[in-house]
């Protein structure tokens, strides 16, 4: 058995946010306890080998978590693990490495792989990758074959491997037709679709936010509209069809007035963003810094600002990395020819409380709300609180620690990272998955 | 150069600066200029410095200009091209950067399809960078020596009106012209179809127009750009060429060009 001591411990599903021991016995958190005012110890009862035992110092594993926040696992909806086919760039055990260091425990690998993620056979090949790491991982299955946007994939195939969702991430759908019928048909086996909006007639070659920026840099823009176009179809569809719906890192100002438009007349939506949308902007651009080219491209103060607004009055339901590692033989390239992409795993939960709890735009339980328990809820995952009986994925965080990002620090096998050189605060001492440490620092 | 006033490492764009710069750079072009009308054109101002001339993207007088400049200054030069240069053959940016530099080069001269090359080299290598032109960003030797022309022929700059004609979104020469006719004291329009005139360039200080006469009927000076047909698909930003020769902004019979001296 294992006692995490003394910690805060947050559970936003719960609305726990109070000082206790936590007790984990079999994998699953047996016991929350609050500390009494003289410190004494509760004990209490927890379940060892299926049988009720006494829970007491003397039989405990002990983590001191005194001056440190205890809180659900961080779950990532959004990330590019690269495995199969680019395992130089990532594999599914060092992403899973590099989120748990950066406090995840549940991790959703997005299908653009090579073979693309769209049967039965990848499925299985992920999940047994999965199964080698010491986190949870779980594969979107693909929208349409091949991602190709032409023919639906065979959504039961893939439901019945295990696919936790559904996306043509990287690969916008821009027939709208079939869009309709995969949502349309998703239904069928209660499976969601994150939307990857982008209309790639308006963003074409571009590799920046269009804007007077663009304009000064001679480099070819990517406007705002390519994203809350295909935001507002997408919507309609929905509606038509009374269908639920996700979008994928929602970047622009647009965007988040649509969605708040929509889930006002009650259309079925849910969308997330990712820590460089309201943390950099446009301005980054100027560096020329490929680590800066990211797709939906780095917006303008204005957006940064209503992505921060959209998080804090719920337009804006999860967060998400978008992590996209690239080798720097790819990235170290001229800005309009590097790929688009940021590493995330290793620095989302620093930039939440950085740049959002630190500067009083969410508390730190709404923060936790849109790491864990909002994007569990919204693809039906396990985790995302602290119950009794839950899989015990909890991550220990230091708030007040700062640190720098540096390069040689990373885990994940690329070093593409939009915040190296930031300093940021919070840190993740340890992360336990099922009832294991899998991440201490 | 007089080492007094020039303090920057690099010369990549006119945006960075200063009219103080500019028309330090203008003064000594004078004296230069006075070397290529002699018998003997070579000064030892460069000897034994190298120069390594980067170009990854076709050019012919840029090129033969560079080359031309740094022998007659006494430099050693290098010359790469992007057909034998081994950033097409997967090696990073940055490894064949710090390779060059491993040649102990003084000063690198870069031309590339790419905005931003130059700034991203420059960042990574202790030798001196000139941009020689890069992507739609900066072309700022080429607006040097606009510059140079419109002083030598209207005896100034301040205070004339200049109209940038053509391709404005795809050229390099306009933004550099624009930002060193601005910090020289010119007033620019610049003039092209809709389509061709990048959003928000107001905001770069220039008036814009759409009808080509109303462009020239001020002007004491035009700057005509070609068409950048490499740089895009033409089909999409205008419908033809024959219709962009009807709207007359590439074309020299046109009769209110007449009493422009330029």
């Amino acid at each position: 058995m294992l006692l995490i001591k003394q910690g805060r411990v947050i559970d936003p599903q719960n609305k726990i946010d109070k000082i206790a021991d936590v007790f984990i016995a079999e994998g699953k958190i047996a016991q929350i306890n609050p500390v009494r005012k003289d410190g004494a110890f509760h004990g209490g009862v927890g379940l060892s080998n299926g049988v009720k035992t006494k829970i007491n110092r003397d039989n405990c594993e002990i983590i001191d978590a005194r001056n440190k926040v205890v809180i659900p696992g961080l779950i990532d909806i959004h990330c590019h693990l690269r495995e199969p086919g680019r395992e130089d760039e990532e594999t599914i055990s060092s992403g899973a490495e590099a989120g748990a260091k950066g406090g995840f425990t549940t991790l959703c690998c997005m299908p653009n792989t090579q073979p693309v993620i769209d049967n039965q056979e990848v499925v299985k090949f992920i999940y047994a990758k999965a199964k080698e790491t010491k986190i949870n991982v779980y594969p979107f299955g693909a929208v349409t074959e091949k991602q190709e946007g032409r023919k639906l994939a065979e959504f039961g195939e893939l439901k019945e491997a295990g696919v936790i969702g559904l996306s043509d991430d990287g690969n916008p759908l821009l027939n709208s037709g079939i869009m309709r019928w995969a949502l349309e048909y998703a239904r069928v086996f209660d499976l969601l679709i994150s939307v990857h909006s982008e209309d790639i007639n308006l963003s074409k070659n571009g590799s920046m936010n269009e804007s007077f920026l663009s304009t000064v840099l001679g480099l070819e823009g990517i406007p705002d509209i390519a994203e809350s176009i295909m935001v507002a179809r997408d919507l309609q569809i929905a509606e038509f069809l009374n269908a639920r719906i996700h979008f994928a890192h929602i970047s622009c100002q647009k965007s988040v007035e649509l969605i708040r438009e929509a889930k006002k007349k009650g259309i079925k939506v849910t969308c997330e963003t990712a820590p460089h949308y309201w943390t950099l902007t446009e301005e980054c651009t100027r560096s020329f810094d490929p680590n800066f080219k990211i797709n939906p491209p780095l917006r303008t103060r204005e957006d940064a600002e209503a992505i921060k607004q959209g998080l804090k009055n719920g337009t804006i339901d999860a967060i998400a990395t978008d992590h996209a590692p690239h080798s720097s033989e790819e990235k170290e390239l001229s800005f309009d020819k590097a790929p688009f992409g940021t590493i995330g795993l290793e620095t989302a939960l620093a930039v939440g409380i950085s740049e959002l709890v630190e500067k009083g735009i969410l508390t730190l339980s709404q923060l936790i709300e849109k790491m864990s328990s909002e994007p569990a809820r919204i693809f039906n995952l396990c985790g995302g609180n602290l119950s009794v009986g839950s899989p015990a994925d909890l991550t220990i965080v230091d708030l007040d620690k700062e640190w720098t990002v540096k390069k040689e620090n990373f885990i994940s096998r690329s070093k593409n990272s939009a915040f190296l050189g930031r300093k940021l605060k919070g840190e993740v001492v340890s992360t336990i998955c099922g009832g294991k440490v899998v991440y201490k620092k | 150069m007089n080492q007094k006033q020039w303090n920057k490492k690099d010369l990549l764009g006119l945006e960075d600066l200063s009219r103080e710069e500019i028309e330090l750079i203008l003064d000594n072009a004078q004296s230069f200029k006075e070397i290529s009308q002699r018998e003997v054109k070579k000064v030892p101002a460069l000897r034994g410095k190298t120069i390594a001339l980067l170009f990854f993207e076709p050019s012919t007088r840029t090129r033969a200009s560079f080359e031309l400049a740094a022998k007659r200054l006494s430099a050693d030069t290098i010359s790469l091209s992007s057909s034998t240069s081994s950033i097409l053959k997967g090696e990073s940016l940055l490894d064949s950067v710090k390779n060059i530099e491993a040649m102990s080069v003084d000063l690198v001269i870069i031309r590339d399809a790419s905005a931003g090359l130059p700034w991203q080299v420059a960042s990574r290598i202790a030798a001196g960078v000139i941009n020689a032109g890069d992507g739609c960003h900066e072309h700022p030797t080429q607006a040097l020596l606009d510059l140079f022309t419109i002083r030598e022929k209207k005896g100034k700059i301040e205070g004339l009106k200049v109209s940038i004609v053509g391709d404005i979104a795809h050229s390099r020469v306009a933004r550099s012209n624009i930002y060193g006719l601005k910090k020289l004291g010119a007033e620019i329009t610049v003039c092209g179809p809709s389509t061709l005139i990048p959003l928000k360039i107001e905001k770069m200080g220039v008036k814009v127009a759409y009808d080509i006469d109303e462009a020239i009927r001020e002007a004491d000076v035009l700057n005509v750009l070609r068409i950048q047909k490499e740089r895009y698909s033409i089909d999409s930003q205008i419908p033809s060429l024959r219709e962009y020769r009807r709207l007359n902004y590439a074309s020299r019979s046109n009769k209110s060009w007449a009493g422009i001296g330029f």
